[in-house]
């Protein structure tokens, strides 16, 4: 790998990113979904924190993240331009790292306008600062898992559709196991909530920053950044 | 030079290309020609890395493939079937992104960009997006960026499919220039294109390499029959037949009439071109046309490649 290489393919990526109408599209649906969700609650609950905006992320993003990665390399098989890619003194694992940080930096300009809804909130009451900064922490942690599933399901396929689909699929399950733990064996179910995004997540949305959800979140990552690296390669 | 060995690739159980070798010196222009489905396609697609071989081995500039494909990648510039490009991109902004991928040096960038915009005539499309372009733009977009690193290696996967004659000649005339320099390979299933720019011409059929030569070559080692045509003024045929008949030396005769005209084709073993003329002299014919026609690389290209 390369440093120097990733952040061309980066640069590529994040202006191909930019480039396309779905990006905008992406974005207004990503703003308004949240801001009216969390919005629309916010003066009933009567609490000065942002805890309803963060727990809405995990479905939220189950779906927007899937829309922002199911091009990534699906469109590149479609259209034969993976074949000069492939053919590039570029290592795959230099192609994977910079489609991923680009689909990563994405999420992050999605989140920017978010950031005023703190300093509004600051106005209204007392303001926690540690639940909002643990907040976008396990947000970005959680935006990498996903991207990274997201980039697995398109490099299985040529197919952007089903890419979508495959890796909203994945996502979903990973939010919703949790909630579904009331159909599990008792003795499974630490386990299954312990695989669920949503339990790790919150912990993080806390405020409280434990070395197990760190783990956890980085190893979902790899996994599937490392997943998409067998899938590419074997592909040839 | 590329030295390729025992190349085999299987796509699950069909086998895609059987069993290749072939050495290609430097600054050699190669063209691979075959029918669709030969294995010409996959066999570009192992030497560049693109695809793996199933077995076999692949030696550019020294460099063993298995060993390190990345630094092989270096000395290749490649350009696939149909030139796919992304879409989404400027031309400029995209021969740019190849520049530093194939780390240009920064200083030396904006003079190469020129350079290749001049070589391959794309000055004017320089700052449109390249899903605008037009095939033949497209292609030569495509031929600038494999040219990109000013490689020592050149494979062009049909570099003329799909355009019209006045670019035909365009690219031709581009690799003809750069082929003084450079090795080059490429595939084509136009017979005449292989035979005007390739030193040397190899024919695939069904995954297997059916001949290997100079155009030239080629064509006198198949040439086992000659073929005489000969257009008479209305002439009656069964008089034809009679005379041609009795003459040893032909083989075969076939007699057609057409516009008054009769038109006659005669195969003979070897050159018979003067014992012909002497007999339509004797008989007192009114000749009007007589030509000897030349063994072209399409009939080698169809006797190697018809299916038994």
């Amino acid at each position: 790998m390369s440093v120097n290489k990733t952040f061309i393919i980066f640069k590529r990526e994040s202006r191909a990113f930019f480039s396309s109408p779905i990006a905008y599209i992406v974005i207004t649906l990503f703003l308004v979904l949240t801001g009216w969700f969390f919005f629309s609650t916010f003066f009933l609950s009567g609490r000065a924190d942002l805890r309803d905006f963060f727990n809405l992320l995990p479905m939220v993003f189950s779906f927007i993240i899937p829309a922002l990665t199911m091009r990534l390399f699906s469109e590149e098989y479609r259209s034969g331009s993976f074949e000069i890619a492939a053919t590039l003194p570029v290592s795959l694992p230099d192609i994977i790292a910079g489609k991923f940080l680009a689909t990563l930096f994405f999420t992050l300009i999605m989140l920017l306008p978010t950031m005023l809804y703190p300093v509004f909130i600051s106005v209204l009451g007392d303001l926690e600062p540690g639940p909002v900064i643990g907040g976008y922490l396990g947000t970005i942690l959680l935006a990498s898992a996903f991207s990274s599933i997201g980039i697995l399901a398109s490099s299985l396929t040529k197919n952007q559709i089903v890419a979508f689909i495959l890796s909203a699929a994945g996502c979903f399950f990973l939010t919703i196991i949790s909630s579904i733990l009331v159909f599990i064996p008792a003795f499974l179910s630490p386990l299954f909530q312990y695989t669920g995004v949503v339990f790790h997540f919150n912990n993080i949305a806390k405020g409280i920053i434990d070395s197990r959800d760190l783990i956890y979140f980085i190893s979902v990552t790899l996994i599937g950044l490392y997943s998409t690296y067998i899938v590419v390669r074997e592909r040839s | 030079m590329i030295s390729i060995k025992n190349l085999v690739k299987y796509f699950g159980e069909t086998k895609a290309v059987g069993n290749i070798s072939v050495d290609i010196p430097e600054g050699q222009i190669l063209g691979l020609l075959g029918p669709n489905g030969a294995g010409k396609t996959t066999t570009l697609r192992m030497l560049t890395g693109y695809i793996k071989p199933s077995s076999g081995s692949i030696v550019v500039n020294g460099i063993d493939a298995s060993q390190n494909f990345i630094e092989i990648k270096r000395h290749i510039g490649y350009l696939p079937e149909s030139s796919p490009i992304y879409t989404d991109m400027l031309v400029y902004d995209y021969l740019k992104f190849i520049a530093d991928i194939r780390e240009i040096n920064s200083s030396k960038q904006m003079n190469r960009l020129q350079e290749l915009a001049d070589l391959c005539g794309i000055r004017s499309v320089m700052h449109k997006p390249v899903s605008t372009l037009s095939k033949g733009f497209k292609q030569r977009v495509g031929l600038a960026l494999a040219l990109m690193d000013d490689p020592s290696i050149l494979v062009l996967d049909e570099p003329t499919s799909g355009l019209d004659p006045n670019q035909i000649a365009e690219i031709r005339t581009i690799i003809k220039e750069i082929g003084q320099k450079k090795t080059i390979l490429f595939s084509t299933h136009i017979l005449s294109e292989a035979e005007a720019t390739c030193d040397r011409v190899l024919i695939m059929n069904k995954g297997k390499l059916v001949a290997d030569g100079t155009a030239e070559i080629l064509k006198g080692d198949k040439s086992d029959s000659n073929i005489t045509r000969i257009t008479l003024e209305l002439t009656n045929p069964d008089s034809i037949k009679k005379v041609f008949e009795k003459s040893r030396i032909i083989t075969g005769i076939e007699i057609s009439e057409k516009n008054n005209l009769t038109n006659i084709v005669l195969t003979t073993a070897e050159d018979s071109r003067v014992e012909i003329y002497k007999l339509i002299k004797k008989e007192d014919w009114l000749l009007l046309e007589m030509a000897q026609e030349k063994k072209s690389l399409e009939h080698i290209f169809k006797e190697l490649t018809k299916d038994e």
